[in-house]
């Protein structure tokens, strides 16, 4: 991804699932905020429910940045979500439908991957992950 | 801002559940549990979970909404899921959710009327 | 991304500025006649005429030689290069939608060429190392907005391919109401991904507001179904499903059935139909009604 400029940003500590519900609300008020359509806000606070409650459960806690970017002419919303958990072992298997380690479905990672434009996952096993997604306002 | 407890109402054979706010995780465990006394003490033939006012439908509360319709099931009741918005729907099929085994319907009015057909049409 | 300049001949007040762009403010007017002459002699017949070029050329003249951070027009932290960014984008995409060809379009920086080269070789004639360096970091510059001008050509063409794309997707997607409760959703034309999601939320809004409970999809004008088409179909049916209406799929026509078993292709449980006549019928029974015949009667009554 190439660099875009951040206009606006928070920080939001995700430790418990109220931590996770605070956080949804947060994208989602700067997802209105920012004039997304209803679809896509949907999908984008979707996706950060997801990734946010992976760092909760399966992170052991960490926290999600919230950003508004710039790049050219467009604007849109950028998350990252990073923990200190047991990282990701394996992450070309994470990325496919059906793996799962923990109690979840095994959904997370691909389908928050479908809900947004932009991707990416960063995970060294025993140091944590960090999950950056990027949804930009059409 | 965070509800205690989602209120459970009883219409007849039928507990109805309108869900109006955001649940975070414990919150929606809680609801199915109670859920499940409320089948029980009342010996309810039919659950129905509103879901019109919910915007935000995740794995989790996917997860949720599914397990209810079958501890209701084990417990000779069934749930209808009533009122999905659209963006929601759409969101939920993109996540690779269907929710197989729920029963679905668009307003109140036809998931009580879908409660009330014979059980054979539903199972 | 951003070019890297040696800042070899900096002056003790360490402004990045370098000479050639000194040279420019200074013999301005000279740059600027020679660089329309240029343009006029490279250009099409109906170009643009020569004060309006005269015009864009001083604006953009002034642009790139007043910003002092740095010496390259990519580097996008820095603030001062953002209106002459600004300004080639503008000038692209405008000639990119006046038909302009990506080459036509460029002319106006690579025109830009000889005129600078020419005043440089003649202010800085007594010190050729000074000259080659000077020459160096313009033609490094002048590449740069070279690429830049290519880049939002290729934009402005991109936007204008896009919005005709999106009209297209929404003339092509209506949904109609066959009678109360039944939706009906003619689909012209190859089902990718973009337009399943049109489909989606088009479908899914009319259901809201409608109060309907089924909709038929007719694919009979649809060419081909393969994997990714059944995909997209199937979501959509999936969605209709959740939100508590029921699909229908008609115009299945006989190629596309042995395609669909051919390819391994599961569609569940989804009525398919051969034709939306049939699907209509099956929609009708499902709502509790029938089609029936009215005997004609001896006394017809006009309807007003």
């Amino acid at each position: 991804m190439n660099e875009p400029t951040v206009s606006r940003e928070a920080l939001f500590e995700l430790h418990t699932d109220i931590d996770v519900a605070v956080a949804r609300r947060g994208v989602r008020d700067w997802a209105a905020e920012l004039g997304l359509s209803m679809v896509d806000l949907t999908k984008v606070v979707t996706a950060a429910s997801e990734l946010a409650r992976n760092a909760v459960i399966h992170g052991g806690g960490g926290e999600m940045c919230l950003q508004i970017v710039t790049e050219r002419d467009r604007q849109g919303l950028r998350m990252m979500f990073r923990d200190n958990g047991p990282g990701i072992a394996e992450v070309d298997r994470a990325m496919q439908d059906g793996y799962s380690t923990g109690r979840g479905m095994g959904l997370g990672l691909p389908g928050a991957r479908r809900l947004v434009n932009e991707f990416a996952l960063a995970s060294t096993p025993s140091e944590g992950t960090c999950v950056t997604i990027i949804r930009w306002k059409k | 801002m965070t509800a205690d407890r989602i209120p459970i109402l009883r219409m007849g054979r039928s507990l109805l559940v309108t869900i109006q706010v955001d649940m975070h995780d414990q919150l929606a465990m809680t609801l199915q549990n109670d859920l499940a006394e409320a089948i029980g003490k009342h010996n309810a033939r039919g659950v129905l979970l509103d879901i019109s006012g919910l915007e935000i439908v995740d794995s989790f509360i996917g997860r949720m909404l599914a397990n209810t319709a079958a501890m209701s099931r084990v417990l000779d009741a069934e749930t209808v899921v009533v009122g999905m918005q659209p963006a929601v729907a759409i969101t939920l099929v993109e996540l690779g959710l269907s929710l197989p085994g729920v029963h679905m319907a668009l307003d109140i009015e036809r998931g009580l009327a879908l409660l009330q057909r014979p059980v054979e049409i539903l199972a | 991304m951003t070019a890297v300049v040696p800042n070899i001949a900096q002056a003790p007040m360490a402004k990045p500025r370098s000479e050639f762009r000194r040279l420019l403010i200074e013999r301005r007017s000279e740059v600027l006649s020679a660089w329309v002459k240029e343009q006029l002699r490279e250009g099409r017949s109906e170009s643009l005429p020569a004060d309006e070029l005269r015009a864009q050329g001083d604006e953009f003249i002034g642009l790139i030689a007043e910003p002092e951070e740095t010496d390259s027009i990519l580097d996008h932290g820095s603030e001062g290069w953002a209106p002459a960014r600004a300004f080639l984008a503008d000038l692209s995409r405008s000639r990119a939608q006046q038909g302009f060809s990506p080459s036509e379009t460029a002319s106006f920086v690579l025109a830009f060429k000889r005129p600078l080269f020419a005043m440089m070789r003649a202010a800085l004639a007594d010190d050729a190392v000074q000259l080659g360096e000077e020459i160096w970091r313009a033609t490094e510059l002048l590449d740069q907005l070279g690429l830049l001008t290519m880049e939002e050509y290729q934009r402005g063409r991109e936007e204008v391919i896009r919005r005709q794309q999106e009209e297209m997707l929404e003339l092509s997607t209506p949904v109609v109401t066959l009678w109360d409760g039944v939706l009906a959703l003619p689909m012209i034309g190859t089902l990718d991904s973009a337009r399943t999601q049109i489909v989606m939320e088009t479908l899914l809004q009319r259901i809201v507001e409608t109060g309907a409970g089924i909709a038929i999809i007719d694919i009979t004008g649809v060419p081909t179904v393969d994997t990714m088409t059944a995909q997209h179909l199937l979501k959509t049916v999936t969605a209709t499903r959740l939100m508590g209406a029921e699909c229908i799929i008609s115009g299945i026509r006989p190629q596309i059935a042995q395609t669909i078993v051919h390819l391994g292709v599961d569609l569940g449980d989804v009525t398919t139909k051969a034709t939306l006549a049939d699907a209509f019928r099956v929609a009708l029974a499902r709502s509790g009604r029938m089609v029936t015949t009215v005997p004609a009667s001896g006394t017809q009554r006009r309807d007003s």
